[in-house]
């Protein structure tokens, strides 16, 4: 066991990577719940974004595009849920997980012939000077510019949430849609963009993994991430920070337990390998002790009555 | 008077298999309060949501000071200057006071400015109010006033008021309707509605009455007395319940140091409470909603278990016993909220009477229920208590709310309690079934029952218990006889104003005038 082989700084830089997919992911979920709307579906949209702007990023060879052409795959994606909850009526949960097998089908038949591949590389934005500073360099200022987007969609969704009227009317809805509506709101308009914004970020975390993170395209290649996101909304209790927060630590207990394993430690893979689920899961159920609640209308179909 | 504020004329809606309103005609004028009377069901909430431009009508068409109004929503009723203050459903628990004072505006400021704002208001009208509060731990009657406010900051030509004073104590109402005066005297219209009649007596200028749908007559409510007007309501001569015994028997229900947790994060906590009920006897329960009414059922159901010794029947401990246990022994309850709650909406009328009926009436058999006997009970239900049904297989969700509500009491009358413990036993019914629900429980306990009615309707409770008392912030005041009480005993006994005074507008200004 050699554990001076594991190097401070490129662990905590690599762990930011890691922790981007799910942080985007997470994100986007937040605001859908927010909204009132519980999407099961992650899983699905980022599977789509990911082999969406891996094929378009092939094609066109600019990464850029790749990744607007996996926020709209997960946006056009979520539609469909968007349809089927609040038009058709259908229940929340069937529709996500039917959205989420759907999705899974779909990426393995669009991805055959991209199987083995090389997407083009993203440039990393080397901000000059910043970037040579010793240990900050390196973890804050030399990385791909998704991650600092990842980063600043925490904030804005911060503030449009606490400060904006938009951010003021998303939560009412979410709060009681029936109180909404008698004030004149759109509650599906409302619930409409949400479940877009969530799909478009789903798709852009997902393209992150098969763009950036891997790179490259394998069938169901992100792994359950979905999933985590879905659960790491809940144990953030809907607030953003401790979402950015609950993401670097999975990332960093995931990043963490690669190391030891390279570094052969005499722990057993399995038990390492669970270890950032059981980890991060265990933090944030502590820190969700204060009973900050879920939106009282997450999950129940609106229908206006008359 | 020249011409209306707004004016009516033959509005109609139908919804499939209803008409809500058939060719309703009114007008009300500036400076007027002018009340919407009728039962549940009359169509007052589908005319009020047409105004505000919730609903669109069939037909007909409103005139807004002499000009077509046909707000296609909320926001351009708002800009017209109307303002509602609804019933249920506008209030978000979550939020703070100045988040949902500001979701009812149109172009809301800063919410530091609002905040200001709020207070200024709040002092001046005598409605004390903190703007960064949650709205879901106010009582009853601030959550009112978070509404008014809101209304009030849109300087409103035409204020709605929806049964307004259905959560307040006699001395919050009496303090509404100074603040509705001060506004009807700066010159704001009021359509005022409601089936208390005696409130409509004090406060209104003109009333419109509907009947089904139809406007069935007009009347200045000063000049007509509470008796003709609710017999214009139900169309009917009214029956008045009739007691048949006085005396009490030994105790039944022994309720003491009775302490309990909400079980919702919005809930109150019962503290200390203590009661007897003799068999015999009918105990009234008072109070504003919210008080820990909820709760008390839940206590005494069995859906809570509580410490042991605090409720026992008959001598017997039965705090630590779940509901079927207590059904078991004659306890039963009724809850208020109908659906959901004292019924699985879904499930047939039949299926619901085998929910609470199974033990007592004896419908199973080793585990297999005896359908038919079920089936003649619910219809025993439906014939006594002339439920108005097509029959014992419709799901309890197509019925009426108040026809369900004859269904729920009625399953639990029939099942000969010892102990029953009704909430709201009347809430959104008619007149005449009203009455009828009162008749079989004041039969109920002439037969020697113990009975615990919760009630937000203090005209009900005096006319039908024997002692009544009031919660308040989950504590039961002193019991004391129901005959004789006044009404602003009742009212202190219900925690008085809870804060509120007279506002101060007229104040203000001859005070500026004298300056």
């Amino acid at each position: 066991m050699d554990l001076s082989a594991i190097n401070p700084v490129l662990l905590i830089a690599s762990l930011m990577v890691a922790a981007t997919p799910l942080l985007l992911a997470a994100i986007g979920e937040l605001v859908v719940e927010r909204a009132g709307v519980l999407n099961l579906g992650v899983e699905g949209m980022m599977i789509i974004g990911a082999i969406a702007g891996f094929a378009i990023s092939v094609e066109t060879t600019s990464p850029m595009l790749g990744l607007v052409a996996a926020m709209l795959a997960g946006a056009v994606l979520s539609l469909l849920f968007a349809f089927l909850t609040q038009f058709a009526l259908a229940n929340q949960v069937a529709s996500g997980l039917a959205l989420t097998l759907f999705g899974l089908g779909l990426s393995a038949l669009m991805g055959q012939s991209y199987v083995g591949i090389k997407p083009p590389a993203m440039a990393k934005l080397d901000i000059p000077v910043l970037s040579d500073i010793p240990v900050l360099g390196p973890i804050l200022f030399s990385h791909d510019p998704v991650l600092y987007l990842g980063i600043a969609l925490t904030g804005a969704v911060y503030w449009f949430l606490k400060k904006s009227r938009g951010g003021l009317i998303l939560r009412a809805v979410g709060e009681s849609h029936d109180a909404a509506h008698a004030l004149g709101y759109n509650v599906i308009r409302v619930r409409i963009l949400a479940i877009m914004f969530g799909g478009a970020c789903a798709g852009l975390g997902g393209a992150y993994i098969s763009l950036i993170r891997v790179p490259q395209w394998t069938e169901g290649m992100t792994a359950g991430i979905g999933w985590i996101a879905l659960a790491l909304v809940v144990f953030a209790s809907w607030k953003p920070w401790r979402v950015l927060l609950g993401a670097y630590l999975f990332g960093g207990i995931n990043v963490l337990q690669l190391n030891l394993q390279a570094a052969g430690i005499a722990i057993p893979v399995e038990y390492l390998a669970m270890s950032p689920y059981l980890i991060t899961i265990l933090v944030l159920v502590i820190m969700s002790a204060d009973k900050s609640g879920a939106p009282a209308s997450l999950g129940r179909t609106f229908h206006a009555s008359q | 008077m020249s011409t209306p504020l707004l004016s009516i004329k033959g509005l109609t809606k139908t919804y499939p298999g209803v008409v809500a309103n058939d060719d309703v005609s009114f007008d009300i004028g500036t400076n007027e309060v002018h009340a919407l009377l009728g039962e549940n069901g009359a169509g007052k909430s589908t005319l009020v949501k047409m105004i505000y431009g919730l609903v669109k009508p069939d037909s007909g068409t409103m005139t807004w000071n002499g000009q077509l109004f046909a707000p296609p929503e909320p926001k351009a009723a708002r800009a017209s200057g109307v303002a509602m203050v609804f019933q249920h459903f506008s209030l978000f628990d979550a939020l703070s006071v100045a988040e949902n004072v500001a979701l009812g505006m149109e172009n809301p400021p800063a919410m530091r400015d609002l905040a200001r704002r709020i207070r200024r208001v709040s002092e001046t009208y005598g409605l004390p109010l903190d703007p960064n509060r949650t709205v879901g731990d106010l009582s009853a009657g601030e959550r009112q006033r978070v509404e008014i406010i809101r209304c009030l900051l849109q300087d409103p030509k035409l204020l709605i008021m929806d049964e307004p004073t259905s959560v307040l104590t006699p001395q919050e109402v009496e303090i509404l309707f100074q603040t509705l005066n001060k506004l009807k005297a700066e010159g704001t219209s009021i359509l005022y509605i409601s089936h208390k009649l005696e409130e409509i007596r004090a406060l209104c200028d003109h009333a419109t009455i509907l009947r089904l749908g139809k406007n069935v007559g007009e009347c200045v409510p000063a000049d007509t007395s509470a008796r003709d007007m609710a017999e214009l309501m139900v169309g009917d001569t009214l029956q008045t319940p009739t007691r048949t015994t006085e005396k009490a028997g030994a105790v039944v229900l022994d309720v003491s140091g009775l302490t309990l947790e909400p079980t919702n994060d919005y809930g109150t906590t019962l503290k200390n409470i203590h009661f007897t009920v003799r068999a015999g006897e009918i105990l009234g329960i008072g109070g504003v909603a919210g008080n820990g009414q909820d709760e008390l059922l839940s206590a005494l159901s069995g859906e809570s278990l509580t410490w042991p010794d605090s409720i026992k029947v008959n001598g017997q401990d039965v705090a630590n016993l779940g509901p079927n246990a207590r059904r078991g022994m004659g306890i039963l309850a009724a809850p208020e909220e109908r659906l959901g709650h004292a019924a699985a909406p879904d499930l047939s009328l039949t299926e619901n009477a085998l929910l609470t009926g199974a033990i007592r009436e004896g419908l199973t058999n080793n585990g297999f229920v005896n359908w038919s006997k079920t089936t003649e009970f619910a219809d025993t239900i439906i014939k006594e208590f002339d439920v108005r049904t097509p029959g014992n297989h419709v799901a309890a969700r197509a019925l009426s709310g108040g026809n369900l509500q004859k269904f729920v009491i009625g399953r639990e009358v029939l099942q000969r309690p010892e102990v029953l413990v009704v909430n709201q036993p009347t809430w959104g019914v008619d007149a005449a079934a009203a009455a009828s629900i009162r008749q079989a429980l004041l039969d109920l306990a002439a037969g020697g029952a113990a009975i615990v009615v919760i009630s937000q309707d203090l005209d009900e409770l005096m006319e039908i218990s024997d002692r009544f008392g009031a919660l308040n912030e989950g504590r039961l005041s002193d019991l004391r006889p129901a005959a004789g009480l006044s009404i602003d005993e009742i009212g202190l006994m219900m925690g008085g104003a809870h804060g509120m005074e007279v506002a101060h507008v007229g104040d203000e200004e001859k005070e500026g005038a004298s300056a």
